[in-house]
């Protein structure tokens, strides 16, 4: 375990972040009470239970912050709000519509307005990097192949990819930081209001963690995207987080903001600190 | 102790129960999206293209050393009775109905099956399947539907390739023995035209060479497909997916094998389904 003021330091640094992120997200989400994405009273079981009577929101403009120990539940959370999975019990709703007894197709029109970039990325490894960014819009959008181009070119751009260097690049060839890069090119070509990140910064170095969440927060500031982030990486979440929640045991154990996640005095939430 | 054993079979059998439906109904959407919007063509393309040039030298191979063993045996079978002159029929529909469906079909199971099995395997670990339902594209008609049509159509292709490469195989076995060339090929003839036509002019002896390999074609594609869908977890599951994808179709290949040899001689009499 570490010394805990060098720990506290190290906190203390992200909560300057933090709270630049808020500010810059326009304040906490009190003052915009529009959830655009809630689970309510959510039970889901594989072999165990995973989720039991897990109750969330997601407020316009926030950065929400889902933090958890791994197998906990955070992937599943995610897979919910996009429809892959189906709760046994409970409702989700995505920009005011309740999902729960929609088929997946019945979904999609209201699901193309959120964005998911994949714990590995998962990009298509049978396509080029071009291909990828461009399967989205090929899919769900009238554009000429030549309007394609130019979007594919432009979220290449954003995400600090060289298009000329990098777009005939099948996956394999790429660095799992330019992997990552290029999966957040392809959640945004559609322009979604809101991007889903599962475990953004897992298993990169410190640079390419860096980059990952410059980029997120630069999704924040230039597009106005609300950002849900599941992740056990407390560090890298403070820096972009305006809101946190903690899962434990299927439900949300802690709700607030970074500042308060470090005051608190909660034994569990403590520990979770002291282990990060 | 005995109440948990007949629980556990009881689980096993609701299990296989449901595996077996599940199949089905994986076999039924992907046929049903081949006559359906969107299309996904450019995945034919590229999905008859792998198999296509991925099986050739199988069967090219397979074909030629069969086709020659076949007539090996068979002579000095006929031999003994001193019926040698019919050896080319015999080649000829050996090949044609069991050998060439039968081989072709367990070489592209170990070959194409697999490879299914495990690049759908790979994309589903890898979550690849669940980033194209988030652009709304349905795995099943993007995957599945271009593999089962590629399979229906590159199987027979590449069994009729073996026929004729094993019917070459086993002339060359009658010619290198003493017999000519237009004797065999007499004899394969006059066999084929003895079990009579269809339409006129497709032989009715022909007819489980097409019948078979289009059904196997199929158990392959939708084989390797279900077991790669339900991959999950590591890359070991992936492994564990290709494997059974090829003992579950060969088993089922064999099984059709028989199955459709019964069928095929009540419709057509049993001169097509010797
Ligand atoms: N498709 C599935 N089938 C069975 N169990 C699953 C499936 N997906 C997730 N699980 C189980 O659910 C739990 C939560 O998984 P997940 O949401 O991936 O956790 P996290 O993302 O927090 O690490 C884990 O115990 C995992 O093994
Ligand atoms: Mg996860």
């Amino acid at each position: 375990m570490k010394d805990t003021g060098q720990y506290l330091e190290g906190i203390r640094t992200e909560l300057g972040h933090a709270q630049a992120a808020e500010r810059r997200n326009g304040g906490p989400p009190g003052a915009t009470p529009r959830p655009l994405i809630e689970l309510q009273h959510v039970y889901l079981a594989f072999d165990q239970p995973v989720l039991v009577d897990l109750s969330m929101a997601v407020y316009e403009g926030e950065t929400l912050l889902v933090l958890g120990e791994s197998g906990q539940g955070k992937s599943t959370i995610l897979k919910l709000i996009l429809r892959l999975l189906a709760p046994d019990a409970g409702t989700v709703s995505i920009f005011g519509h309740e999902i729960t007894h929609l088929s997946f197709e019945e979904v999609l029109e209201f699901r193309r307005k959120i964005g998911m970039v994949f714990q590995n990325a998962a990009l298509f490894d049978s396509l080029t990097v071009f291909d990828n960014v461009a399967y989205p819009l090929r899919e769900n959008t009238d554009l000429s192949e030549r309007e394609i181009a130019r979007v594919v070119r432009e979220k290449l751009e954003f995400v600090d990819l060289d298009p000329e260097r990098d777009m005939a690049k099948l996956p394999a060839e790429l660095s799992g930081g330019m992997r990552k890069r290029v999966g957040v090119a392809r959640a945004i070509a559609t322009d979604p209001e809101v991007i889903l990140y599962d475990e953004p910064t897992a298993g990169l170095d410190p640079l390419a963690v860096q980059t990952i969440t410059d980029l997120i927060k630069k999704l924040q500031r230039e597009k106005g995207v609300t950002s849900v982030l599941v992740t056990h990486d407390l560090r890298a979440g403070f820096r972009v987080a305006s809101r946190v929640n903690l899962l434990r045991e299927g439900h949300i154990v802690f709700r607030g903001t970074p500042e308060e996640m470090v005051a608190s005095n909660d034994p569990y939430v403590r520990a979770f600190l002291n282990a990060s | 102790m005995a109440d948990g054993i007949v629980a556990r079979v009881d689980e096993r059998m609701r299990e296989a129960a449901l595996g077996v439906y599940e199949y089905f109904a994986l076999a039924w959407r992907a046929l049903r999206f081949s006559f359906s919007r969107p299309f996904y063509w450019r995945d034919l393309l590229v999905q008859m293209d792998r198999l296509g040039a991925g099986s050739i030298p199988i069967v090219l191979i397979t074909g030629v050393f069969s086709g020659a063993v076949l007539a090996l045996q068979s002579s000095i079978e006929l031999s003994a009775y001193g019926a040698t002159s019919f050896l080319g029929s015999l080649v000829g529909d050996s090949m044609v109905q069991e050998i060439g469906p039968v081989l072709t079909g367990l070489g592209i199971a170990g070959r194409a099956g697999s490879g299914i099995a495990a690049e759908i395997g790979s994309m589903r670990i890898t979550e690849q399947i669940d980033a194209l339902q988030t652009f709304g594209t349905d795995p099943i008609r993007k995957l599945v539907t271009p593999r089962l049509l590629a399979c229906l159509i590159m199987v027979p292709a590449a069994t009729i390739i073996m026929d004729v490469i094993g019917i070459v195989g086993g002339l060359m076995i009658a010619t290198s023995s003493g017999m000519p060339a237009d004797q065999f090929l007499r004899s394969m003839w006059s066999t084929f035209a003895y079990g009579g036509f269809l339409f006129g002019y497709f032989p009715k002896d022909f007819v489980p060479g097409i019948v078979k390999p289009i059904a196997f074609g199929g158990v392959i594609a939708i084989t390797g497909s279900y077991y790669g869908l339900a991959a999950a977890g590591g890359a070991e599951s992936v492994g564990a997916a290709t494997t059974r994808t090829v003992v579950v179709a060969s088993v089922l290949i064999f099984a059709l094998d028989y199955f459709l040899a019964q069928l095929l001689m009540v419709l057509f009499g049993p001169q097509a389904a010797m």
